[in-house]
């Protein structure tokens, strides 16, 4: 291929904070209209901002996380211009001294192996309220109930060369703040916003192409679609001799194209400068060190510990630690029911399979760990065959109960008494009298068979094991 | 610093101030020795000087994580220009 | 035969109400006729409010009664029209806020009004406290109760007439500039800006956040110090309060000042000082040196670069702080705006005067793109020199005294026409706000029938001191008992 895809991305996450970053309103989403905007918010004359602490230690804690140098001395800045969501006539942000500086993710890559990204830098700012266009009399309706929410702005560096690499990057900050529980990472509900930096250059080329800003991407997958309409309309541009403009395009997923989104292309001139109404951020090292204690295991390190702990090959552990609520639900079953090899391929199975089937997450599985836990310790102590305990798992889905509850209400336990499995087993060799001799001439193939015939008769609750047991006893060892 | 017409046109659009074209003139006057006010500033050499953003060299409180603010919608919107179901309403913005 | 009660200092006021001498209900009715009286040739005040004062009144005499009032408590005042009033129009001056009834009260408007304090009405003042003579109020000019002819100083005009009047007893102002204290001294008040943080800035509405500082206007050193006492400390809604205890003013105002070593800076005795002005500031530095304290020349270097500097850092702070006013929450609106630009532009040219208008521009120019390190970054450069010079001389002196303004209370129009003459009557107070430092204004002897002010600046948090020497030339002299005429 002859041209090169060169992306970096900006994305907001909103803090997961109980009020907002400058104010004590709260920050809950999909409250009525402007109920959840204080004066402070509101911009109203006098009022005055009070940073809030944990908006600082959850960005300290990202810093950690991507392992970037955290900022001793930090600046809040305003940014000045006029907009109705906006209502000071500027945004509180950090500018020239961000509270994280640079720091790298590892993503893995399509074709196998890691890539490392640059994160240049990551800052607390407060976000804008909303437009909404629906019709009143010719009018927008302004709502500033989102307008005071803490954001971590995170920008990269220009590191991803293809769409695919974008989304591995985008995911692995998603990963990052829904494990250090800072961010609910809801894209639909705008918690977690992409918008990406896109140019091309010719292969071979150091210099970088001008680039566009992508906005209004909601999704994973519209983060992938919109990088790549966008590469191919600028190829197209410059291959028919015309020239990419600078400038923010807003992504439609309807109509899967990127537009030009004029009405911000006003020639901005910000006019940053330091927030006079806020004093540096100025954090110790104890300050860091006690905001890093605090830190949970990052997925990395967790993938690493699981593949060691558990024995789980490298593929399997990063399915069972892609959130933590997942690999602390399997670390619950594991460490319940006594074996990891078990209950990773229950989660990575039946419950990877139900929970997909109903769109739910794992969080609010009807089955939780507990109760998983319950199922696999029956089936480990052969109460249960492998078959039984699907049956099982899919009425304690539905709602019917405990495996045990389950067991007993449906009498599904396993026959393990000996002596009425040896009356079958009879049955079964006087019903099979060919197969029996040939077992006793050493054809272990038949084997399987006898037990299934065993099973069959038992309506398979016969404990496997010991049919197996008792056959072996009775036409080899006699 | 002598600052024209257009020079105001330019600031008052950042500054979202309508100028009417008669005034332009006086505005770009009183500008412009206002600002021959300001560059008295440059007969000092300030090289090397730590800017001084505020009088305090105090740090940041910060404040505890807590909702404080219940809902005040109605006192806080009962001077509002424009309100239309708990919304305030703008001419329309195009995106 | 006692005083009548509007010459009255506030420690008696306190004592009458006591000993019951008069009803809290009685003090305020007093103020409130001669407010309906002399007002209306003085256009102090923007808003009087007689009901909710006589219901205030009316609450302090039944705590008085109980026993469990303070010392303000059942003390009328006046707030200047910054200070957020919940329930009561707060204008800031200016149309853009005519209609603005604040949801809610300023720090220092519930502490006082905690204090007991009874609030007779919102003052006139400068528009968004822009200005030094109160000609750019919405509401019209103030007269200087001495002379109606001229201005009464500003921004805090309507604070300073009133108690000049004898309309209340104190009042509270704001100074980022010389705001309290220039028209201290062109209507013969004491006023005191405190150091930067001491008082809450928490719903004082902002001109220019990291000079603002409010305090109050009395008619001496020790009514000065008890309101101070009342408003000053922490607040945690404000983060440039400071969380630092705040000495017993009273225990120290009687201190005696043998041996203060008083710093003459003499930039300020230079050209431009009125020489009648100077000689009557050099008269009171005389009572100071008579009464024990040393005096030596100092130099403060910079003191000519501290207006150019301030008009770089005031503007910028007001572009921004000014952005909210965009008629789209409160506030004026213009008439059936075309669309989004039109709205802003035209509700902010409708609802701001011209010196508003002024400052905004500048402010937005100076931060504008390529402009920044010319101006905003030098003027911060030079800040921090102003500063330096303030900390050398502290190092050396306990206090800094000097002229408040270059000459006495100017006519009406005089300088309206011409902004940077208008500035350059700043050119002693300026200072004090870039540095962040404590400074006061106090009269020293009239000069032609007008007042003048001495200005004291002290190092950081050194109220105390200054309220101590203000206090101390105030038993020594009488400059600060003189009645402008028709106010007796």
């Amino acid at each position: 291929m002859e041209w090169e895809t060169v992306i970096g991305l900006e994305i907001h996450a909103q803090l997961a904070t109980r009020s907002k970053i400058f104010s004590g309103a709260p920050t809950a989403f999909g409250a009525a209209p402007n109920t959840q905007a204080c004066e402070i918010d509101l911009a109203l004359p006098g009022v005055l901002p009070v940073l809030n602490a944990e908006a600082v230690r959850m960005a300290v804690t990202f810093g950690a996380a991507i392992g970037a140098a955290v900022a001793r001395r930090s600046v809040f800045a305003r940014k000045n211009y006029f907009y109705p969501d906006l209502p000071k006539g500027y945004q509180i942000s950090q500018y020239e001294q961000p509270i994280v500086g640079r720091g790298q993710v590892e993503i893995a890559l399509d074709g196998g192996g890691t890539k490392t990204v640059g994160v240049t830098r990551a800052h607390l700012e407060e976000d804008a309220g909303k437009s909404l266009h629906e019709d009143f009399h010719g009018m927008t309706g302004i709502d500033l109930n989102r307008a005071g929410t803490p954001l971590l702005e995170i920008v990269s560096e220009p590191d991803m060369r293809s769409p695919a690499e974008a989304v591995a990057y985008a995911r692995k900050i998603h990963q990052l703040v829904r494990y250090l529980g800072i961010c609910d990472g809801n894209m639909q509900e705008g918690s977690f916003r992409c918008d990406a930096n896109v140019s091309v250059r010719r292969r071979g080329s150091d210099r970088l192409g001008t680039r566009t800003e992508l906005k209004n991407i909601n999704s994973f997958r519209f983060l992938e679609r919109a990088i790549q309409y966008e590469v191919e309309r600028q190829v197209d541009l410059i291959e028919n001799g015309g020239a990419v403009v600078q400038e923010t395009r807003l992504y439609d997923p309807a109509r899967d194209e990127t537009r030009s989104m004029r009405s911000k292309e006003e020639a901005n001139d910000y006019r940053y400068f330091p927030d006079p109404d806020l004093l540096p951020v100025v954090l110790d090292e104890d300050d860091i060190a006690a905001i890093v204690a605090t830190m949970p295991e990052l997925p990395d390190a967790k993938r690493e510990r699981f593949e060691r702990a558990y024995q789980l090959s490298a593929y399997d552990a990063g399915l069972l630690t892609a959130t933590r609520e997942t690999a602390d639900y399997f670390e619950a079953v594991a460490q319940g029911c006594g074996d990891a090899k078990l209950a990773a391929n229950w989660v990575m199975g039946d419950l990877a399979a139900a929970l997909n089937r109903d769109g739910r997450e794992i969080a609010d599985s009807p089955v939780d760990a507990m109760g998983l836990t319950g199922l696999l310790q029956r089936l480990r102590d052969g109460t249960l065959s492998g078959k039984l305990a699907k049956d099982v798992f899919a009425a304690m889905w539905a709602g019917e109960g405990s495996a045990d509850a389950i067991i007993e209400a449906r009498g599904l336990r396993q026959v393990s008494d000996v002596g009425a499995i040896e009356a079958i087993v009879d049955q079964v060799i006087a019903a099979n009298p060919d197969q029996a001799g040939q077992l006793r001439a050493g054809k272990d193939k038949v084997m399987g068979f006898l037990v299934g015939q065993v099973m069959k008769a038992s309506q398979g609750k016969a404990n496997p094991a010991q049919v197996n047991e008792i056959l072996r006893r009775k036409l080899l060892d006699s | 610093m002598s600052l024209d017409r257009a020079d105001v046109a330019k600031i008052a659009h950042l500054a979202r101030l309508a100028v009417d074209g008669d005034e332009a003139d006086a505005v770009a006057r009183d500008l412009s020795r206002i600002l021959d006010l300001v560059a008295q500033m440059s007969v000092v050499n300030t090289g090397g000087v730590p800017p001084m953003a505020h009088p305090l060299d105090m740090p940041q409180r910060l404040r505890p994580d807590v909702v404080t603010e219940p809902d005040r919608r109605d006192d806080l919107q009962a001077t509002a220009p424009a309100t239309e179901a708990g919304l305030y309403l703008v001419p329309r913005v195009i995106e | 035969m006692s005083l009548p009660l509007h010459e009255r200092s506030l420690g008696q006021l306190a004592a009458g109400l006591r000993a019951r001498e008069f009803s809290s209900r009685e003090l305020a009715t007093h103020y409130l006729g001669r407010i309906a009286r002399l007002d209306p040739g003085l256009n102090s005040l923007v808003t009087t409010c007689a009901e909710d004062a006589l219901a205030a009144a009316d609450a302090a005499d039944a705590r008085l009664a109980r026993g469990d009032g303070g010392p303000l408590t059942g003390l009328p005042l006046i707030h200047k029209d910054i200070f957020c009033t919940q329930g009561v129009r707060t204008s800031c001056g200016s149309r853009m806020l005519d209609t603005f009834v604040a949801p809610y009260d300023a720090t220092v408007v519930a502490r006082l009004k905690a204090a007991g304090t009874v609030m007779l009405g919102k003052a006139n003042m400068d528009e968004f406290a822009m200005g030094s003579s109160n000609e750019t109020s919405w509401y019209g000019p103030v007269r200087n109760p001495w002379d109606p002819d001229r201005v009464p100083g500003g921004s805090s005009g309507g604070s300073a007439a009133a108690v000049a009047a004898r309309l209340a007893p104190v009042a509270t102002g704001t100074d980022t500039g010389g705001s309290i204290r220039q028209p201290a001294a062109l209507c013969g008040l004491t006023g005191i800006k405190p150091t930067y943080g001491r008082v809450s800035r928490w719903g004082m509405i902002a001109f220019a956040s990291s000079l603002d500082q409010g305090g109050p206007l009395a008619r001496s050193a020790q009514d000065a110090a008890l309101v101070l006492q009342a408003v000053a400390g922490y607040d945690p809604h404000d983060s440039t309060s400071v969380d630092a205890p705040v000495p017993e003013y009273a225990a120290t105002l009687d201190d005696g000042i043998a041996g203060l070593r008083v710093g003459l800076p003499k930039e300020y005795f230079g050209e431009g000082l009125d020489p009648k002005v100077r000689h009557s500031v050099e008269t009171a530095i005389a009572e100071l040196r008579r009464l024990g304290a040393q005096t030596v020349e100092i130099s403060l270097a910079n003191t000519a670069l501290a207006v150019p500097t301030y008009y770089v850092v005031a503007p910028a702070e007001c572009s921004s702080n000014l952005a909210r006013y965009d008629g789209v929450r409160y506030g004026h609106r213009c008439a059936d705006p075309k669309d989004l630009s039109d709205l802003y532009e035209r509700s902010r040219a409708e609802g701001f005067g011209a010196e508003v208008k002024r400052r905004i521009l500048i402010g937005t120019y100076v931060l504008s793109a390529g402009y920044y390190d010319a101006y905003y970054l030098k003027a911060q450069q030079l800040r921090q020199l102003i500063s330096e010079d303030f900390r050398r001389a502290f190092a050396e002196v306990d206090v800094i005294a000097g002229p408040t303004s270059p000459t006495t209370a100017f006519r009406l129009g005089e300088k309206a026409g011409d902004p940077v003459t208008m500035y350059l009557s700043d050119i002693y107070t300026i200072a004090a706000n870039l540095a962040g430092l404590p400074a006061m204004s106090l009269p020293a002897e009239p000069v032609g029938g007008l007042p003048v002010g001495l200005q004291l600046m002290g190092n950081y948090f050194a109220e105390a001191r200054l309220l101590n020497v203000a206090h101390r030339l105030q038993e020594a002299t009488d400059w600060h008992r003189r009645v402008p005429p028709g106010c007796e």
